[in-house]
């Protein structure tokens, strides 16, 4: 098993795969975060079917299927779709749903209607345009890795060096206004640099699953962090090892695509981050609530001994389990024995003489003290 | 007779298309309304999921049951979108754009893995072929009628039978939920029954225009509505028009250049939506502008009548209520100025006296109107 990975990793086809896959995974990380935080995690759906369109203009100016071109096509087409949504909702009463899905049906429709254009001006070199639909990851040549880590490059330079401006920008835009930033220009350049990362998704994952690489390393590094230098560190990193291991999985299995397969590991580290993400993970909230719920039941019962002694002007007084049970109208044995277990009852002897069973629940001085206290914090809250 | 309209393939795909349009129609305009049309594309990539199961289960594509099947995928992405926000982890977009690459990954795979036993190959599921709906038929009493024809028709009566029978809780629903839920409509219930038809709708046109274009048929014919009217009923109305002129037109210039016929339909769909945005009689590009324009300029001559009437016999009258003396007290340059009270005079609410202005009775009129909005009022009253 080692071995075999051993010698896939020297695969020159498999390197160059997961090189892109780990570029896509980089870039998608670092813009993702930005647009999942502006919730315009849907902006990168629209603008990823809207590339079609631009690949087949792209190809048919070029006479070819010609990588530079096709990319800038796709990057024009999918900025064009950006705008289109823009300005339905800006000058017309339709609302951001229906603009993105407009601007995303109609755009893809155009792509489709280009293709076929081609396919039927039968090009010989047209075939492989269809592969954008669904990415073609075993296809990537050395070539087209050099130009994908040109495009994140020049991402990357972009955030990096206008960092505090998209930081504010994302989070308190008005300030950021009020401070004189060009805040239009700068949410239209993090909303067109979205299209550089569906760019550089065309080969490895195609356009219709490129919405997700844009939101799932983002939504899961949010998860983990609470500040957005390591939200963004974090959401690159995921993608990088969600978009390595979606190939390794893709050479593995021999004959499965690839994109489906980085998705589905960006998505699985997703589900874990939502499961299990210190602070804000659903398990350890539901464990938190368990908890609650449990100390809260032992309080009840504790403050009902208490009640029933306090009434029976009896300090020791001894109650059946029945008794207490019907009291809270459910069985509270449970929440007695992990009292008991804590030293504040006891399970003692009845009253000699009594009827009814032979054994009952009584408060030790501990929990006699641990139910007044329970009682004063209970009225401290309620005054 | 309807042999022959059975026979013919253009017909057949004209009638289709607008199927597909109609159908998606009734179920899209809550859809848009309600400010959830990405559901419609969460819900079309979703299905090529549900399709290759039942595909893989029933070895059947096109029976009630196995479109009752794939549509519960549709569903069934909706609930977890829905399971996703209510963690409050997630916005309701992501979570869209989370769950339906999921399925539709699956889907691929599935379809990777049984490429032998599955019909449908990667293509169609985006695309869809409309051009070829009449090859697939089955015969109907004396009449072979294409597959495809009879399930959109049949999720178009449904779809209309939903949206008759429950027309006023949906739209009670769409427009005041609180009040719909306060009196005991369900409208989460109603919601889901919608999206449920949803699904089916993108699972019956799916082998027609793929999982795809079904949004732009989902989303655009209500959306060009939406832009045309404010009336329910009359964006049925609207939204199916479109539907059937983009069907007829998408078709014939589909032939005319040689490309897909069901992205060519999209594209329409797409063209009547911009003509809206552009000359709609209200909320149009244009209209909103001429109204803006029209606003402005009833503002302009309302400030000078204003300007006059408060110079109107004062002593500084000859030299405050000329042409001249707006550029400085009201900041116009002389082109404005001209302009404004060439508009005022024909209007009659100003006339002119060599250099000087003078309101007419008509202009004193507008003037105190707005100088003391009460008076006339009073004056009735009194």
């Amino acid at each position: 098993m080692m071995a075999s990975l051993l010698s896939l990793l020297n695969d020159y086809t498999l390197q160059n795969v997961m090189a892109g896959a780990a570029l896509l995974g980089l870039i998608s990380g670092v813009l993702g975060s930005f647009a999942v935080l502006r919730r315009q995690s849907l902006l990168g759906d629209t603008m990823s079917h809207a590339a079609l369109p631009g690949v087949c203009l792209g190809f048919i100016i070029a006479g070819g299927r010609h990588m530079g071109s096709i990319l800038v096509g796709a990057l024009v087409t999918g900025a064009l779709a950006a705008l289109t949504m823009l300005l339905l909702t800006r000058l017309s009463r339709l609302k951001t749903d229906a603009a993105l899905g407009i601007a995303l049906s109609v755009f893809f429709a155009l792509g489709v209607v280009l293709l076929t254009h081609i396919q039927g001006t039968h090009n010989a070199s047209q075939g492989g345009l269809d592969a954008f639909l669904f990415g073609q990851a075993a296809a990537t040549l050395r070539a087209d890795v050099w130009i994908m880590a040109g495009i994140t490059a020049i991402a990357l330079t972009l955030v990096a060096v206008l960092w505090k401006e998209f930081k504010l920008v994302t989070f308190d835009a008005e300030f950021a206004a009020s401070q004189g930033m060009p805040v239009v220009w700068l949410e239209a350049l993090l909303t067109m640099m979205v299209a550089l990362a569906v760019v550089v998704g065309l080969q490895m994952v195609g356009v219709v699953l490129m919405a997700a690489m844009i939101i799932a390393p983002a939504v899961a590094a949010r998860q983990w962090s609470r500040r957005l230098e390591s939200m963004v560190t974090l959401a690159a990193l995921i993608g990088v090892a969600g978009g390595v291991l979606g190939a390794l999985l893709s050479a593995l299995s021999r004959g499965l695509a690839t994109g489906p397969l980085i998705i589905l590991s960006v998505s699985a580290v997703v589900l874990l981050s939502l499961a299990l993400a210190p602070g804000r993970g659903l398990v350890w909230e539901a464990l938190r609530l368990w908890r609650g719920r449990r100390r809260l039941r032992q309080q009840q019962v504790l403050t009902t001994l208490y009640g029933l002694a306090a009434r029976h002007e009896d300090p020791v007084f001894r109650s059946e389990q029945g008794l207490i049970d019907s009291y809270h109208g459910l069985r509270t044995r449970t929440a007695l024995r992990k009292l008991e277990r804590r030293g504040l009852v006891e399970w003692g002897e009845a009253p000699p003489g009594e009827p009814g069973p032979s054994r009952r629940w009584l408060l030790t001085p501990a929990g006699r003290a641990e139910a007044e206290r329970v009682l004063a914090s209970l009225h401290e809250e309620g005054a | 007779m309807l042999a022959a309209l059975f026979d013919n393939p253009a017909a057949m795909i004209m009638l289709v298309g607008a199927l597909v349009g109609i159908a998606s129609t009734l179920v899209g305009t809550f859809l848009v309304l309600r400010g959830n049309s990405m559901l419609s594309d969460a819900i079309g990539h979703a299905i090529v999921f549900g399709i290759v199961i039942v595909w893989l289960a029933t070895h059947q594509q096109s029976g009630p049951l196995q479109i009752l099947g794939a549509a519960l995928t549709g569903l069934l992405t909706v609930v977890l979108t829905e399971l996703l926000v209510s963690t409050r982890r997630v916005k309701q977009d992501a979570a869209i754009g989370l769950v339906f690459p999921v399925l539709f990954s699956i889907g691929v795979l599935l379809l990777n893995l049984y490429a032998r036993d599955v019909h449908i190959d990667t293509h169609t599921v985006l695309l869809g072929e409309i051009g070829f709906v009449w090859l697939d038929t089955v015969t109907l009493g004396e009449y072979r009628v294409p597959q495809a024809l009879l399930s959109m028709g049949a999720m178009t009566l449904l779809n209309a039978a939903f949206v008759g029978v429950f027309f006023k809780e949906l739209k009670l629903a769409t427009f005041d939920e609180g009040l719909a839920r306060a009196l005991g409509l369900a409208p989460g219930l109603l919601f889901h029954g919608l999206l449920l038809l949803t699904s089916g709708t993108a699972v019956a046109a799916f082998d027609a225009v793929g999982a795809v274009l079904f949004v732009a048929f989902v989303i655009v014919p209500p959306a060009t509505a939406y832009l045309l009217t404010d009336r329910l009923w009359l964006m049925f109305v609207y939204g199916m028009l479109v539907s059937i002129l983009s069907s007829v037109s998408g078709y014939a210039l589909a032939v005319a250049w040689d490309v897909s016929i069901g992205g060519m339909m999209a594209v329409m769909t797409g063209a009547f939506l911009l003509l809206a945005f552009l000359v709609g009689p209200r909320y149009g590009v244009i209209a909103q502008w001429l109204r803006r324009r029209g606003q402005r300029r009833l503002n302009e001559i309302r400030t000078l009548a204003v300007h006059l009437y408060n110079h109107e016999g004062s002593p500084e009258q000859h030299e405050e209520n000329v042409t001249r003396a707006l550029r400085e007290h009201l900041l116009w340059d002389d082109a404005k100025a001209r302009r404004v009270v060439a508009r005022s005079r024909e209007q009659a609410l100003i006339e002119r006296n060599g250099e000087a202005l003078h309101l007419t009775p008509g202009g004193r009129e507008l003037a105190r109107e707005i100088l003391e909005p009460g008076r006339r009022a009073a004056d009735g009253q009194g």
